[in-house]
């Protein structure tokens, strides 16, 4: 028998999530420790976490390295994915600051849960093996399952994280079945040596049901129709700052994880999987568009409409190839600011009883708050895709990558969604713009931290919208490999 | 060398947006300051008309900046003969539709002028963009500034109207936007070279069938809801109405150019068989619009309904015009967009006058207005008399060349426009019968104040320009004449080469 050979410990891979677990251990224990800490701290060192994961990621750029038997893959796609999100997890700690004061649920737990949910995140998108998927997955939902239920008095917080809680575990075990049959199909669990198993054998059933399987996981975690039913009820239940980490930073880390199993596992397969996905994209934003048009509460229509981007990112992934794939990672780069930002407007406004919810209580914000009016405006002008906001660019992207592979019907009813989908982010500018509040009117909760987040999210909206080139092209350069 | 189209392009907007930090107690600057960048924006926009050779074919005043290398998008601007008149007209309706709301728009002040300008750097960019991508940032980008606009500063109905004016546009855009990369994709899977560059997409001969048949159609889907060509133009009425007079100015005057502008810039030179195919159908609409709209306006108890719906049956012939395909036809559409732009922007200057004094702008709450107005009626007359086509003054002219132009491709269509002229000079003249002649009949009308010296500075200018065209129409059509017959050539040759 042969003795178990340990892989070398390789850190240089591992930095930047090592940072913010180091921040998350750092943060539990200042908890303890016996003398008084300020209470900014904990946020500090959060933050400080989430930049430094960002310098180590910027440090690593274009030098790749695999540690852990390929368990774990640190190329740009994966450091792309991280920049993403460390942005997404800087800016949800700036907004949380005194938005968690203001709603008398500050904690140091929430840092050190949402810094080991970045963790998850990051790790899932540099993640070279099936196991690791999981793993990293369960870090990132887990946390995100109790930052859920943060408002521990608010009922609607608490049924949010239990619908999250449950549907996430069955989506878990969808996952988990999916891989074991993938082993059974091919013995391993590592992507390179599935695709060398793989390819000779394209028609292996057992692998086509474990990568269905798989395919309902990550559905989950995307939140693309059918497995969609969770996100309005958690989105709206979630405290604003966690919705905002949900909607932005989890998603990208399992865009990047779906993307990296498709790509790398299929990679010498013919892709009929295309027309499966076809089917889900187009469903996946007509669905998230037609119903949000019926909401009137902000953060359940932010639901649905985040579920109508995701159906356009599907858009470039059925595509496919270095545009396919290289749109949807430009298209995450600016939906996830846009969507930071829109979510954060809302932990900045509020009214007596509490959070500014419904669409009706921004009637009359512009005059009042002219500027956070108008920051909101421009966030949801990008998500409608008005030039020359970051979202225009995704979409063009998107689309464009699907026009080129000859998904032409499917750009025709992508844009028709966008289209459609003008009318409930525009319902919002009209209360904002062109009505009076009735009764109470919302009201500023100054912040700094918070508007600070609001400016640089404007700021990159407003750069990817006028100078995206140099983002598309790193958003290329990153997904080639992969293709290889 | 001053990049003389990029400065008056973007001036309006980046002081648009300075305007923005103008403090609350310092707002009394706005309006002078708005309506002085205009007034230098149309300045600086006179050489271009002074400066711009008429004998040369091609763009003049380009300019080329670097973009998006890797994607084949340039800043590439410039100006012929076709957008120099609408650039001209946009920068001269500007400045007098802000002096229109000096009085009339007294909320939120600071982010009207703000809006406005914006809006009018969109439209321009609109008309100077030679490059597919920019051509679609102004193109969508426009539609905010509109939005607000309407759903801010207009009538009762507003919220409704300036929803309804977007989604409408939105539709025929993003179709655009997919044909607009199919295009691209077409033409560098043909040639190996990734370029929105208009001059370059515009030398490649597209094989006539269903792909151009399809491009052509979102293409003109866009430009249609814009023009707005029968039955796409449900929501120009309300847009119209509920707009405040500045608004409604720049929607008539120069918004609904762009749909024609369109046409003429993108359709005829990137899809002529398409154009050639589906001109019966457009010809068709055109004819319809033309008397459908003059019907309707006849009817209406609202006079600035009943602009309105002139402007759909003046924009039918403007469409009549541009698919004749022929030098007359052309000229005259292009001369007509201009005409309908003076002639309807100052129509709907005066009604937004007679509103603000009387609060109505129903025709039976007036009458006789001469006998308390006599400035004011002897100036709408003169308008009247220009919408409705009057020889010597210069709705006649931009008729006569399009009807010329029809009667040669297809007499029996150009005979039923005819009648359209007929219905014009019908609801125009008993609407300014019913509301300038008789006796006076309210007694609200007998104490109504003739025209102030900032409406005379508003009119005349517009006046002037409508004489002055119906005298002299050489001065204009002489600038497009050569870019015209370039366009026609180039139709003719691709379409020629497809046979």
């Amino acid at each position: 028998m042969d003795a178990i050979v340990f892989p070398p410990v390789l850190i240089g891979p591992l930095l930047p999530t090592l940072v913010v677990l180091a921040a998350a251990a750092l943060v539990l224990v200042l908890d303890v420790v016996p003398w008084a800490i300020p209470r900014e701290v904990a946020a500090m060192v959060a933050l400080a976490g989430m930049i430094g994961a960002l310098l180590a990621t910027l440090a690593r750029w274009s030098a790749p390295g695999r540690a852990f038997r390929d368990m774990v893959v640190l190329d740009n796609f994966a450091l792309f994915f991280n920049v993403v999100i460390c942005y997404a997890g800087a800016l949800i700690v700036l907004l949380s600051m005194d938005y968690l004061r203001r709603t008398g649920s500050e904690s140091s737990e929430y840092w050190a849960l949402v810094l080991l949910a970045t963790a998850g995140m990051m790790l899932l998108a540099a993640a070279g093996d099936l196991v690791v998927v999981f793993l990293t997955l369960e870090l990132m939902s887990l946390s995100l399952y109790v930052l859920t239920g943060l408002f521990k008095r608010e009922l609607a917080s608490g049924e949010a994280a239990m619908k999250y809680f449950l549907l996430g575990a069955f989506a878990s075990s969808f996952l988990l079945y999916g891989i074991a049959l993938i082993y059974g199909a091919t013995g391993t669990t590592n992507l390179d040596r599935i695709a060398a198993a793989i390819a000779s054998r394209p028609r292996d059933p057992l692998f086509g049901i474990g990568l269905g399987l798989l395919m309902v996981g990550f559905g989950f975690k995307i939140s693309s129709v059918p497995f969609h039913m969770w996100v309005p009820d958690v989105y709206q239940g979630a405290p604003t700052s966690v919705t905002a980490l949900i909607a932005t930073g989890s998603k990208a880390g399992a865009f990047a994880a779906l993307i990296r199993v498709l790509t790398v596992t299929l990679r010498g397969v013919p892709p009929d999987w295309a027309a499966l996905l076809w089917v889900i994209a187009a469903v996946t934003m007509t669905v998230g568009n037609v119903v949000a048009l019926a909401q009137s509460n902000l953060k359940r229509m932010l639901a649905y409409s985040s579920i109508a981007h995701v159906g356009y990112m599907l858009v470039g992934l059925v595509a496919g190839g270095v545009g396919g794939a290289g749109s949807v990672l430009f298209y995450l780069l600016t939906y996830t600011f846009t969507t930071a930002g829109a979510f954060g407007v809302i932990t900045l406004c509020e009214r007596a009883r509490g959070e500014a919810v419904e669409v009706s209580d921004y009637a009359g914000l512009a005059r009042r708050h002219p500027v956070l009016a108008a920051a909101l405006g421009l966030f949801l002008l990008s998500l409608v895709g008005i030039p020359p906001l970051a979202g225009f660019v995704g979409k063009f992207y998107v689309f464009g990558a699907a026009v080129r592979a000859g998904y032409f019907w499917l750009a025709v009813i992508g844009v028709l969604n966008s289209a459609a989908a003008a009318y409930y982010y525009l319902r919002v500018v009209v209360f904002m713009y062109m009505r009076e509040p009735e009764g109470a009117a919302t009201t500023y909760a100054s912040s700094f931290a918070g508007s600070l987040a609001l400016a640089i999210a404007l700021l990159a909206i407003v750069l990817l919208g006028v100078m995206p080139a140099p983002f598309v092209d790193l958003a290329q350069a990153a997904v080639a490999p992969l293709l290889r | 060398m001053i990049p003389l189209v990029s400065v008056v392009t973007f001036l309006p907007g980046l002081a648009g947006l300075a305007l923005l930090l103008v403090p609350q107690r310092a707002d009394r600057v706005l309006r002078p300051a708005a309506l002085g960048v205009a007034v230098v924006t149309f300045l600086l926009s006179l050489p271009l008309y002074f400066g711009f050779d008429a004998e040369l074919i091609g763009y003049q005043f380009e300019e080329h900046g670097r973009w998006m290398p890797t994607l084949g998008v340039s800043y590439h601007v410039g100006i012929d003969g076709i957008s120099l008149l609408l650039v001209l007209l946009t920068t001269f309706l500007m400045p007098l539709a802000l002096a229109s709301a000096w009085g009339s728009i007294e909320d939120r002040i600071k982010e009207f002028v703000a809006t406005m300008l914006i809006l009018e750097t969109g439209m321009l960019g609109v008309f100077v963009s030679l490059d597919l991508f920019l051509f679609y940032v102004f193109w969508e980008a426009m539609l905010i500034p509109m939005y607000f606009v309407i759903g801010v500063w207009g009538g009762p109905n507003r919220i409704y109207a300036a929803i309804k004016f977007v989604l409408y546009t939105m539709v025929g855009s993003v179709l655009m936007l997919v044909a607009i990369l199919a295009l691209y994709h077409q033409y560098g899977g043909a040639t190996g070279r990734y370029t929105f560059d208009l001059p370059v997409l515009a030398q490649y001969v597209m094989a006539p069938g269903r792909a151009q048949d399809l491009m052509f159609l979102a293409f003109a889907l866009a430009f249609a809801i814009k023009v707005p060509l029968f039955p796409f133009h449900t929501w120009l009425p309300d847009a119209h109405v509920e707009a405040p007079t500045a608004g409604s100015v720049i929607l008539a005057g120069v918004l609904l150019k762009m749909g024609t502008y369109g046409f003429l810039r993108f359709c005829l030179p990137l899809f002529p068989d398409a154009s050639l195919a589906f001109g019966p159908l457009v010809f068709t609409l055109a004819v319809i619009g033309v008397i459908y709209g003059a019907w309707v306006s006849t009817v209406q108890p609202d006079m600035k309904k009943l602009v309105a719906y002139s402007s759909v049956s003046h924009l039918g012939f403007v469409m009549l015009g541009i698919f004749t395909l022929n030098q007359q036809g052309l000229v005259g559409g292009l001369i007509q967009m201009v005409n309908h732009g003076l002639s309807t922007g100052a129509l709907f200057l005066m009604v937004g006058m007679i509103y603000e004094r009387r609060h109505s702008r129903l025709i039976a709450d007036f009458g006789g207005l001469w006998q308390v107005v006599p400035a004011f009626s002897a100036l709408f007359l003169v308008v009247t008399l220009s919408s409705l086509g009057l020889p010597g003054l210069n709705g006649f002219v931009g008729e006569f060349l399009i009807l010329v132009g029809a009667f040669q491709r297809n007499p029996w269509m150009a005979a039923l426009a005819t009648t359209g002229i007929i219905f014009a000079a019908v609801y125009m003249l008993w609407m300014y019968q019913r509301v300038v002649f008789g006796e006076v009949t309210q007694d609200a009308n007998r104490r109504l104040a003739d025209l102030t010296t900032r409406e005379w500075a508003v009119l005349v200018p517009v006046v002037t320009l409508i004489v002055w065209i119906g005298v002299y129409p050489a001065a204009f059509t002489g600038k497009t004449e050569t870019t015209i017959e370039a366009l026609i050539a180039q139709v003719q040759a691709k379409t020629s080469a497809n046979r």
